[in-house]
């Protein structure tokens, strides 16, 4: 298949060997798990259990709760022993809502509906089954799941693409899920793919897989699923590059997909879809990868959400020297975490501990306008003509060079040999933009509110006014009556 | 545990210090060979260059309360003061390359606020400096002595040339470009200006009167290969500037050849292969994106031709660059990369289903 140039990107060392060929192996069924209530994006789910409950495995912990959102399950049969906020995996370590749940160790399934011919059901069957797992995107982004399958078939989609880029270095999950369980892969692909009506389907995976592609290949052999070999470039898992590169098109500034006919789901998705459909079991587990030059055995693992991440450190033997930093994901995109005990979640791709070397960082000297980040940018920014601004505070003027196209996926920051910041500079601008914006409406918002009180005093004004008016009209009215009355009787 | 850092958890091995540690690398070839071709007189004005740089930049950081040291050491003065060297005559005084280096470090760079600030090449800046203040000392060629051969001046006299400036007897020589310049304005035509005059090997190896380093036409360019081969650098400048001298060389060499001379002898003659590799190719002072680098090369060579061929001096190369320099902000606010999802105006693509 014909494949189109992408501009921009970079070649970061992939360190993919660390753990590529390492078996997918379930983790020891931790003793506590940590679910916190929202793992999407979109509102948080809202509990249906309390302190105290039994439950078993697969059964709902908390629904869905507005149009973005999705559910959350128990990952394995226990007691609730608390519910309430606990810290979460994510920079700021922050606490979030969080059911606490205690395993009674004997794992015991919910009784679940299996469905002997998937490819029967409806469209809309489809969806709704994939709402009830409490599916969301496994390729980082979490977005609901069927909330996408919905959007794209009232929108008409054309092309499907299934993702299996994974361009982020050390993360090797998604490699394992497609050597391991192409089979099912394909059929959660296939799936999707009635879901949403499609009439292409295509797999996109980097040929720095080759076991995966043969896999892929292998079985989606006689359907409709063409799995294509695409080289190997970050970001080349980012929707827009896979769409461009794929297909050529290009997703208007401001728009979805969607609008140009194009759905993208990750391969990992796609196994959470067919073991919903075909086994009605909601999305408790994910692969993850667990490596970094700090990690004495790296390794892929099924763990359970909930985990908390030192059992994965734990399940790799530890670590072979003090990290330098702990990533969850991947380290192009991925978030430093500090807390060992935050759990694994919906999202969670990988689990990295980097030595100092691996991170390569420096203190950040003076730009020197090598352009160096112009070429490697996929989008076509400036990034040293947006940081420039950003700099002064001139908001206005990054917009004006793109801020709001930038899709924040590092490449900048990693090749500039000044070790310049970009991407925080741009999402510091963004959160920045984000409050002005905010305040802007927030403003607007007021004014209308004492515009609107204005004209409400204005009124009753007048309205007092026009009353008075009317009284005194009737009383000279009156007046004049009396009078012309009086004459009258003069007159006479 | 290092304080909350934001992605990428990874970096290329690159650094400012590497990326100008390349460009000396780069550089080396031709210097030595201009070492070995002038002698020690051109050591010495390499060293006195180098020097001055590396003072003046510690001092004048140093006023302005800054850490001397990350400054020194991203390599940038020394890059600076080894381009200046090279563009010099070799046998010129030492307080030539000292006073061309402090103005370069000084006034051309941490004037305008130090490293990736200043709007001028630096070296070129202290180059047309020392060409306007100081013609007669910029403009005394000398002939090839190649160290070890019989009429090159030993350390001692080098010394005497250098720091006494004390001339040596029988070997003052004009450059080509300035002998050509000459013989033009006695109303000599180019055939006859050449005839034993230019003979293109020596050109392109370098064996001829001019600047220390920028003779040696073959080595600058195997310096700039590497350049773009370690992708410190782009084609797009140094092959625009190349063709900025050539096509117009071409087409007037073409109406008329005995006043216009042919495309190889500008491309092998005076700075031009080393400002094409080595200069033009400056990030901080030529445009953004590859077409604004190759806008900006080509106006650089075109320059070039005009001055050598109509302007008062017989060499360009240092007032085009600067020239250029000027143009750089108003080629970098036209010329931009198209923004995905968006049309060269930056208007929002518009909404297209099916294929």
């Amino acid at each position: 298949m014909k494949l189109f140039d992408l501009r921009g990107g970079v070649h970061p060392e992939g360190r993919k060997d660390l753990s590529a060929e390492r078996h997918i192996r379930a983790l020891p069924l931790p003793k506590k798990l940590f679910v916190p209530l929202q793992q999407h994006i979109g509102a948080p789910a809202t509990p249906v259990v309390k302190v105290g409950d039994h439950v078993l495995k697969g059964q709902l912990l908390a629904a869905a709760q507005g149009t973005v959102s999705s559910s959350v399950h128990a990952p394995t049969s226990g007691v609730i022993v608390a519910m309430g906020d606990f810290p979460a995996p994510h920079p700021s370590g922050l606490p979030v809502p969080t059911i606490t749940l205690e395993s009674d160790g004997e794992d015991k399934w919910i009784a679940t509906e299996s469905v002997d011919d998937p490819f029967a059901l409806s469209p809309e069957n489809i969806a709704a089954r994939v709402a009830v797992a409490g599916i969301v995107g496994l390729g980082g982004a979490t977005f609901p799941a069927a909330l996408k399958l919905n959007l794209s078939r009232s929108s008409g989609v054309q092309t499907l693409i299934m993702n299996g880029g994974e361009c982020e270095p050390y993360l090797t999950c998604d490699d394992r899920i497609m050597r391991e369980r192409a089979g099912q892969i394909v059929e959660g692909i296939r799936l999707i793919a009635i879901a949403v009506a499609a009439k292409e389907v295509l797999v996109g995976i980097e040929d720095n897989k080759p076991e995966a592609i043969a896999a892929m290949q292998a079985a989606a052999e006689g359907s409709a699923v063409k799995v294509v070999t695409m080289p190997s470039m970050y970001p080349m898992g980012s929707e827009k590059q896979i769409i461009q590169v794929l297909t050529g098109k290009e997703i208007p500034a401001g728009g979805r997909p969607a609008d140009i006919g194009v759905l993208v789901h990750n391969v990992a998705t796609a196994f959470a879809v067919q073991q919903a459909i075909r086994y009605g079991r909601p999305l408790i587990s994910r692969i993850v990868t667990v490596s970094g030059g700090a990690i004495k055995t790296a390794c892929n693992v099924e763990a359970l959400v909930g985990t908390p991440v030192q059992e994965l450190i734990d399940f790799a033997d530890g670590y072979v020297q003090p990290a330098a930093r702990l990533v969850l994901g991947g380290p192009m995109m991925g978030q430093q975490f500090t807390n060992t005990e935050v759990p694994v979640v919906k999202g969670t791709s990988g689990v990295l501990a980097l030595t100092a070397k691996e991170i390569g960082q420096a203190e950040a000297s003076p730009c020197i306008r090598c352009s160096t980040c112009v070429r490697a940018c996929p989008v076509g920014l400036l990034p040293l003509e947006m940081a420039s601004r950003i700099r002064v505070s001139d908001l206005a003027g990054a917009v004006a060079f793109g801020l709001k196209d930038c899709i924040a996926c590092g490449s900048c920051s990693y090749v500039c040999p000044a070790h310049i910041p970009l991407v925080h500079y741009f999402n510091y601008a963004k959160g920045d933009l984000a409050g002005q914006e905010r305040a802007k409406l927030k403003q607007e918002a007021t004014k209308k509110l004492a515009d609107a009180r204005n004209e409400r005093i204005a009124r009753i004004e007048r309205e007092r006014a026009e009353a008075a008016a009317k009284r005194k009209a009737a009383r000279e009215a009156k007046e004049r009556a009396a009078k012309e009355a009086a004459a009258k009787v003069e007159v006479v | 545990m290092n304080p909350i850092a934001h992605s990428p958890h990874a970096h290329a091995p690159v650094s400012i210090g590497k990326v100008m540690g390349t460009v000396l690398i780069a550089l080396t070839p031709a210097t030595l060979f201009g070492f070995w071709l002038y002698g020690w007189p051109a050591i010495n004005l390499w060293a006195v260059s180098l020097i001055a740089a590396i003072v003046g930049e510690a001092v004048v950081v140093n006023l302005q309360g800054r850490a001397v040291r990350p400054v020194l050491m991203d390599g940038s003065g020394v890059l600076t003061a080894w381009l200046l060297a090279v563009s010099l005559p070799p046998f010129a005084p030492w307080w030539i390359a000292a006073l061309g280096s402090l103005f370069a470090v000084v006034i051309g760079k941490q004037v305008f606020g130090g490293l990736g600030q200043n709007v001028f090449n630096p070296a070129m800046a202290a180059r047309v400096m020392l060409l306007i203040s100081f013609p007669l000392e910029m403009t005394s060629w000398v002939a090839p002595a190649p160290l070890g051969s019989a009429h090159a001046p030993g350390w001692l006299d080098s010394l005497r040339i250098t720091f006494m400036s004390q001339p040596l007897d029988g070997m003052a020589s004009a450059s080509l470009l300035g002998h050509v310049k000459t013989e033009f304005t006695r109303g000599v035509g180019l055939d006859q200006a050449l005839a034993g005059y230019y003979a293109p090997l020596d050109a392109l190896w370098g064996s001829r009167a001019g600047s220390m380093g920028e003779t040696a036409a073959l080595l600058l360019l195997l310096g700039g290969l590497y350049l773009i081969a370690r992708r410190i650098i782009t084609w797009h400048a140094p092959v625009a500037m190349l063709l900025g001298v050539a096509v117009p060389a071409l087409i007037f060499n073409a109406i008329n050849a005995n006043h216009y001379a042919g495309p190889m002898y500008h491309l092998l003659s005076g700075g031009l292969i080393l400002g094409a590799f080595f200069i033009v190719t400056d990030p901080v002072t030529s445009p953004n994106t590859a077409l604004g680098q190759f806008i900006f090369g080509f106006g650089c060579g075109v320059m070039t031709w005009i001055i050598r061929t109509w302007g008062g001096y017989p060499e360009g190369v240092a007032f085009a660059v600067m020239l250029m320099n000027t143009l750089t902000p108003l080629i970098d606010q036209y010329v931009k990369p198209r923004i995905y999802g968006r049309d060269r105006k930056g208007v929002a693509l518009s909404v297209n289903k099916g294929s």
